[in-house]
């Protein structure tokens, strides 16, 4: 009993991160804007949080900072890609490696460290439970839910991802819909990050290590819809908890690690069925 | 038409830096002194706590010991390592390029092989031995499996649960040394010791997944370790992190790590660290080719040669009882000695 509730508490942890960007790709590309920027996104709102709270002692400012950088990110890639009408996939790369290029020159200018950053205290709560941000991505993904499917606002989203022209013609602004679904998605994978962030006390080089591709699987495995991308989150944290558990010398480590792409793929073989993207991604609005 | 103009460019150029070259190189050979020491660094970069800041230390010693100043290149994530050893051989006042990390190996050798007026360091060098090792390349590996099988003597002595744990980065045969070595020398103390083991990836990236490495440590604190061993790079910041979340024991790697997890009064959760003194076999290999005494070829440090060694000071005495201390003083003998086999 007590290892299960252990195991629980773990799962918890490491699917805060996928379930916050999974969660914001799905109202980035339910708008019809790819969003491959998230593990920058989230990088940045790591570093974001963790100098926010290195220079006040503050987690809140942390949190804000983090939301702040994310913001500005994701109104980067939302001017490239709409305003702009560029590429989405290219510039979402593009904003990856920008995020590691600019994240480790600060770190080297504000901490002469390219591996690090000093300690910060993160939230200090006695388990995950009581985490504030794992609460937030408890309340977000149902309220995303009745906001994608019962609020006029949700439904305009999904319109102009379906079809931005005739969303248009019904006098939505597109343009003007896709930021808004792009912040979103920036400001939800930086708290990630952030959260991230404050579990390691610091922000170290690199340290999403490849959750941003995670989210972006799972939202794909949760067909574009916030429970589904909820639910595909915990699957891989929990898929990830068990082979950080299951490894043995009885068992090669090559076996147990690659549980999680093997869960990955029976899943979506076996159990998902066609997964439908929203009809206009990735193509940019011409009036 | 443009492109024959360009092309015609290139060459003039190279041809100048070619006449430059050869011509300084006379210039240096005759005064024997003025040269500098080039480093490239490995994917971590300057400033990553561990291996490339021992490296660079190493070049810095030299600059105070020897008045040899250096140059450095970090070739970031991209496989431009290659380009980066052949800009510092390329250079004229540059006598000695050290190349900091396993990752070097193959461009390393390649590089020797065309500039063999030039010396090479190779830290971690991946000895195969269908391949030969050119004149002017010093070919350095450790054998971790010593330092190792002392710290994880020391673990086990140590351990009030006799359970004790390994957390490696990239599963490879390079970590599997420290993590034999480790289990060897818990056992040989302590038979019924039981050892706990994972690794964080199958890539480099899992040298870099502190988040990873935290779930890993706190997982095998779970399971009754009192000790961990980490061999994982950054990834291990998240081992010590664990460490400090749980107030258990934690060994670091490469480096004194004993700051990078304290306990609330200042004292440190860091039992001992396995360093390997990659610092001092940069100066020794610029003092000698200052000296003229530099030899090529594969060289093994161990703990014998000083290569390889475990922490024992101020800050963790507290941690080692004298009693302990004997042992492991013990141990270290019997290895050098060949009485016993850490792997």
């Amino acid at each position: 009993m007590e290892l299960a509730i252990i195991f629980f508490l773990q799962v918890c942890r490491i699917a805060v991160p996928y379930l916050l960007t999974s969660l914001g790709a799905t109202y980035s590309e339910r708008s019809g804007v790819i969003n491959l920027a998230l593990e920058g996104l989230m990088l940045i709102g790591a570093f974001g949080a963790t100098i926010g709270q290195f220079y006040t002692g503050s987690a809140l400012v942390g949190v804000v900072v983090a939301i702040a950088l994310g913001l500005v990110f994701a109104a980067l890639h939302a001017l490239v890609t709409v305003t702009f009408k560029a590429n989405q996939i290219v510039s979402g790369i593009a904003l990856n490696i920008l995020a590691v290029g600019l994240t480790k020159f600060f770190l080297r200018a504000l901490f002469g460290s390219a591996s690090n950053s000093g300690r910060i205290a993160g939230i200090e709560v006695p388990m995950i439970l009581l985490d504030p941000i794992f609460l937030f991505a408890l309340i977000a993904i149902p309220l995303s839910h009745l906001f994608f499917f019962k609020t006029p606002f949700g439904l305009r989203l999904r319109a102009v991802g379906e079809n931005a022209e005739a969303a248009a013609t019904l006098g939505i602004s597109v343009p003007v819909t896709r930021y808004q679904a792009v912040l979103i998605s920036g400001a939800l994978a930086a708290i990630a990050g952030a959260f991230l962030a404050f579990q390691q006390h610091s922000f170290t080089d690199g340290m999403i290590a490849g959750r941003g591709y995670i989210s972006l699987a799972a939202m794909i495995i949760g067909k574009w819809l916030p429970l589904g991308a909820a639910t595909a989150s915990v699957l891989f944290a929990s898929a990830e908890a068990l082979q950080l558990n299951l490894q043995s010398d009885a068992i090669p480590t090559q076996l147990v690690q690659s549980l999680p792409y093997l869960v990955t793929l029976l899943v979506l073989v076996g159990f998902i069925g066609k997964s439908v993207p929203p009809r206009e991604i990735g193509k940019p609005f011409e009036k | 038409m443009t492109a024959h103009i360009r092309t015609l460019i290139g060459y003039v150029l190279i041809s100048v830096i070619a006449i430059n070259c050869s011509s300084k190189k006379t210039d240096k050979d005759e005064k024997g002194e003025k040269f500098k020491s080039g480093l490239v660094f490995d994917v971590g970069g300057r400033g990553d706590k561990s291996f490339n800041d021992a490296a660079f230390r190493g070049v810095e010693m030299a600059k105070e010991k020897f008045g040899i100043g250096y140059e450095y290149i970090e070739p970031g994530e991209g496989a431009d390592r290659e380009a980066a050893l052949r800009q510092l051989s390329s250079q004229s006042d540059i006598a000695i390029i050290i190349g900091a990390g396993f990752i070097f190996t193959d461009d390393i050798t390649a590089v020797a092989k065309e500039f063999p007026n030039k010396k090479y360091v190779c830290i971690d060098y991946s000895v195969d031995t269908s391949k030969s090792i050119p004149e002017n390349l010093a070919a350095i590996t450790f054998r971790e499996e010593e330092g190792s099988f002392l710290v994880g003597a020391l673990a086990a002595m140590v351990s009030k649960t006799g359970v004790i744990g390994f957390v490696g980065g990239m599963d490879s045969p390079l970590i599997r040394k420290f993590q034999k070595g480790y289990e060897n020398g818990a056992k040989q103390v302590r038979p019924d010791v039981k050892v706990i083991t994972g690794y964080a990836g199958l890539t480099g990236e899992g040298f870099k997944n502190p988040a990873k490495g935290k779930e890993l440590a706190l997982s095998q604190y779970n399971q009754n370790a009192d000790v961990i061993y980490h061999a994982s790079g950054i990834t291990g910041l998240g081992v010590f992190e664990a460490a400090r979340e749980k107030s258990r024991l934690v060994i670091g790697v490469d480096m004194n790590q004993e700051n990078e997890a304290k306990t609330p009064d200042g004292k440190t959760f860091v039992l001992t660290s396995m360093v390997k003194v990659v610092d001092e076999v940069v100066l020794n290999e610029i003092g000698n080719v200052k000296n003229g005494t530099f030899k090529g070829g594969h060289k093994v440090l161990g703990l014998a040669e000083k290569g390889v060694d475990y922490i024992y000071n101020d800050v963790n005495r507290y941690l080692i009882s004298d009693s302990v201390r004997t042992a492991v003083e013990e141990l270290r003998r019997k290895i050098i000695q060949g009485e016993i086999k850490p792997m």
